[in-house]
């Protein structure tokens, strides 16, 4: 096999690594580079340089070290029976292309991930010692996002911790009977060990010893995961469920939800469809509900069921609980208008800061960056009343798009 | 009419020195008119003061003031007649900050807005090219940038935290931005300057070409969040039109490919693979127990939880203590009496003189039943059912154990080892034996201290804790 240069090996490990979702450079801790002593800063909200055709934001430097793998993870385009073009960076060749395109403002810093080659500690050895040149020989202060492997030492995921932003464990999928099905060689045990072990060595790092000194920093960006919709039959409900579970579990940064999408030379076992792209936007407008609207996941779904691709989430659940609504938007408490249509947290907070001191009237909730059309049917205050809209019964058609409104005439 | 001739350079904290003198010597809003002058000439002021009236001290928040300042920088030419209104209307208390009831103010937060987005989009969308040598000490790098407005000098702090160890230049059609060892200069950009592209670039359009997946175009998500005014000055935009042109094809053909036989290599790499590790059916020694434990799903819990608190202890120890089941540290470690409960266990174990590691200690129920709040579980009581399906496992550990005396601790391991968990209250401190006839001691569990209200009712607790205790170590040692 011919040498490959840096440019086709890129090419090779970039497309190795389009499929995972996550892309969050923020958090962590506050670093920059002002004592000219060193590259890059980090710390607050992330940045995106670019933005593929694909709507994805171009965060990181999102790459596989190697595709080489000897898992045979069937959705996955890196598994060992996939006839793909194989390619792998050295350490050297990572460290140079992080630093050239941060030092040109390409990126908010690098993305790690890989196949997994001879054994899961070799693997995460070789990507510790990359994070580890970036640090200490780069002076790099800019973003690493390092994807651990489950099953590898506990020494090297404490170094991971110490180098790295952030760390994340994929489980890859809903349950734990279609991880066995698609992915053979992973246990759902090991994954969750391995982010309760994130989790741990992270709250040991918080904790300052009676001397006052602090532990070595871990992880200070949190932890993350991803979970790949639709390569099985699992609802919506459970996914939800099983959301939920893992951010009180393992106090998760964010859980990412990745529609499973067609890959070059597909597995038999798994045959291809279009994107759910729709039911994918669905998932991540319910997560924020559940992050931060208060909704628990069996409210938006019923664990075996999905959600409409209608309507939001949040609208869905209005549309059907009427029975709660028109909220009075100067009296009702907090996580009440948090359920409210059209309703942003923004909006909840600056009417109960308002409604402190006046009443708020219709005419301010656009300024409160409401959306109106959204709220109109489910609130009532001065200068608004909804009358008979929450029992039209043909409330539902108000919001369902408009190219099935066409079709209906 | 006063006129006002704010410098290019510094234009916004001109002003506000500006603003600041005009309001003490009592100048109306509409006695001034603001510009921005050539460059060449700074700060100026034509025109008399028979327009003065009563003297306004500025007095303004610190966030109204950033907000405002921020909003300078827009390209508006009624900016700074506009602010200047506003600064005035605050002080004198007639307008509250934030309202936006009043059209003025709404149009400055607008603008803060506008001017903040832009400000973000400079910090996304610059792109450096090396001008210097690679090898020197601090490297050079250039760019040139057309943001919406004037935040040349806003946006470049940024720069300089980011890129401290290395000299660069950001050049805009209106101020030029110049990093030299580590301090910043601007000046006005004379002449459009674009740097040549260099060699990393062609790698960054590499990258920026292949990270894309065809199979998800979404062209509108893209266009939102990267405005086509900005592509010109993005090497990796040209490639756009035909990456969305070639993407529908390229969906199809990998939907249409026939799947492909693996190659030899997996051929050989599947001989070689081995499932998860940790199957070891029909294991049925003490030590084998935990990896059975984590993979049981006997009843829903254990297919939520981490993994199981298997007991610990030694094989042949005197006496076994059980517990309801294990909580949230419990279950991240894998090991049973380890939180806040396993903490009040461990203080009346050291006043009773136990000896935690000569005792057998374990929970009637292996995994953590949990409900999701948050970034918080809360505890579940587990059903009867749930605590029959597990007793199959307690009842190993006694088989393997044999314990001479059992400490049960709550309702449910009273539940377990007996069959009845009911009227506590009468049976603890007494001698009870299990389904097997093995002499056990019945009391608190160590939870309830963390629960109770009242100080008088814990230490009431922990003495009771602690003589139970004590009696089932006497029970273990003399039978």
């Amino acid at each position: 096999m011919a040498k490959r240069t840096l440019q086709q090996k890129l090419a090779i490990l970039a497309d190795a690594a389009k499929y995972d979702a996550s892309c969050a450079s923020s958090g962590g801790t506050r670093r920059d580079s002002r004592d000219g002593k060193g590259l890059g800063s980090s710390g607050g909200s992330g940045i995106c340089h670019a933005y593929a055709p694909d709507g994805r934001c171009i965060s990181l430097l999102k790459i596989l070290m190697t595709n080489f793998c000897i898992y045979d993870c069937v959705y996955c385009v890196n598994r060992a029976s996939s006839r793909v073009e194989r390619a792998r960076f050295t350490v050297e060749e990572v460290v140079h292309l992080t630093i050239e395109f941060y030092r040109r403002n390409y990126i908010e810093g690098l993305f790690l991930s890989s196949g997994i080659i001879r054994s899961p500690d070799d693997t995460m050895a070789d990507m510790v010692r990359i994070a580890r040149t970036l640090r200490e020989q780069e002076n790099f202060r800019g973003y690493i996002h390092l994807k651990t492997i489950p099953d590898a030492a506990p020494e090297l995921i404490e170094e991971a911790g110490k180098w790295a932003d952030r760390l994340s464990i994929n489980v890859e999928l809903p349950t734990e009977t279609a991880l066995k099905a698609l992915a053979p060689e992973k246990s759902l045990q090991s994954i969750r060990r391995a982010m309760a072990d994130v989790r741990a060595r992270r709250e040991v790092a918080r904790e300052t010893s009676h001397t006052g000194k602090r532990p070595g920093r871990f992880a200070p960006a949190g932890q993350s995961t991803q979970m790949i919709v639709g390569a099985d039959p699992a609802p919506d409900g459970l996914i939800l469920a099983n959301a939920a579970q893992l951010y009180a579990s393992y106090r998760l940064g964010r859980v990412y939800y990745s529609a499973f999408s067609p890959i070059p030379d597909a597995s038999a076992a798994l045959p291809l469809i279009r994107p759910p792209l729709l039911r994918e936007h669905r998932l991540y407008q319910a997560d924020w509900l559940m992050r931060f609207y208060g909704f628990d996941a069996a409210e938006i779904a019923p664990p075996s069921g999905m959600l409409d691709l209608e309507v939001d989430p949040k609208l869905a659940w209005a549309l059907a609980h009427r029975e709660s609504f028109p909220v009075d938007v100067n009296r009702a408490d907090r996580e009440l208008l948090l359920r409210v249509p059209g309703f942003g947290t923004r909006t909840v907070q600056r009417v109960i800061a308002a409604r402190q001191h006046r009443t708020v009237r219709y005419d301010d909730l656009i300024r409160f960056g409401c959306a109106l059309k959204l709220a109109q049917p489910f609130i009532s205050l001065p200068g608004w009343s909804p009358r008979a809209l929450p029992d039209d019964a043909n409330l539902r058609a108000r919001f369902a798009p408009q190219a099935e409104q066409l079709r209906l005439l | 009419m006063r006129r006002i001739v704010l410098p290019r350079i510094g234009t916004v904290a001109a002003w506000r020195a500006e603003a600041r003198r005009l309001a003490s010597a009592g100048v109306p809003a509409e006695a001034v008119l603001w510009q921005v002058g050539d460059g060449a000439r700074d700060l100026f002021e034509e025109g008399g003061g028979e327009d003065a009236g009563a003297g306004t001290a500025v007095r303004l928040s610190r966030t109204a003031l950033a907000s405002i300042e921020t909003a300078l920088c827009h390209r508006d030419p009624e900016r700074f007649a506009r602010a200047y209104a506003l600064v005035l209307g605050l002080s004198r208390g007639e307008l509250v900050w934030g309202d936006r009831a009043d059209p003025a103010m709404n149009r400055v937060l607008a603008q803060e807005k506008a001017v903040r987005r832009d400000i973000h989009k400079m910090h996304a969308f610059v792109r450096f090219r090396e001008i210097g040598d690679r090898d020197a000490l601090r490297r050079t790098f250039a760019a040139w940038f057309e943001p919406e407005h004037l935040i040349t000098e806003a946006a470049a702090p940024f720069f300089a935290r980011r890129f401290g160890d290395m000299d660069w230049i950001i050049a805009t059609p209106d101020l030029t931005a110049r990093f030299t060892n580590r301090a910043v200069a601007f000046s006005v950009t004379d002449g459009a300057t674009r740097p040549p592209p260099d060699a990393s670039e062609e790698l960054w359009r590499t990258y920026f070409a292949h990270i894309f997946n065809p199979a998800r175009l979404m062209v509108s998500a893209m266009t939102s969040e990267m405005p086509r005014k900005y592509w010109k000055n993005l090497p990796e935009a040209e490639l756009i039109p035909e990456m969305i042109r070639s993407a529908p094809a390229r969906a199809r053909t990998m939907q249409e490919a026939a799947a492909t036989m693996p190659d030899t290599r997996a051929a050989r790499l599947a001989a070689r693979r081995v499932g998860p590790a940790g199957t070891s059916e029909g294991d049925m020694t003490l030590p084998g127990l935990k990896a059975r434990l984590d993979a049981c799903r006997r009843c829903p819990i254990g297919a939520c939880a981490t993994q199981a608190a298997a007991g610990e202890g030694p094989e042949n120890a005197r006496l076994m203590i059980v517990g309801e089941q294990p909580g949230d540290e419990e279950d991240l470690a894998g090991r049973p009496f380890l939180g806040p409960a396993g903490r009040v266990f461990d203080d009346c174990a050291r006043a009773a003189g136990l000896d935690r590691s000569e005792a057998y200690i374990t929970n009637a129920v292996k995994h953590f039943k949990f409900a999701p709040r948050g970034k918080k579980r809360l505890h579940q009581r587990p059903s009867p059912a749930e605590v029959e399906q597990c007793r199959w496992w307690l009842d190993l550990e006694r088989a393997l154990v044999r314990p001479r005396a059992i400490l049960a601790l709550g309702s449910t391991a009273a539940l377990a080892l007996t069959g009845d968990g009911r009227d506590l209250s009468h049976r603890r401190g007494q001698i009870e034996r299990d389904r097997n006839g093995t002499p056990m001691i019945l009391s608190w569990h160590p939870a309830f201290l963390l629960r109770a209200p009242e100080k008088s009712t814990r230490d009431a607790v922990r003495e009771e804790l602690i003589a139970h205790m004590r009696l089932a170590m006497n029970l273990a040692g003399a039978t």
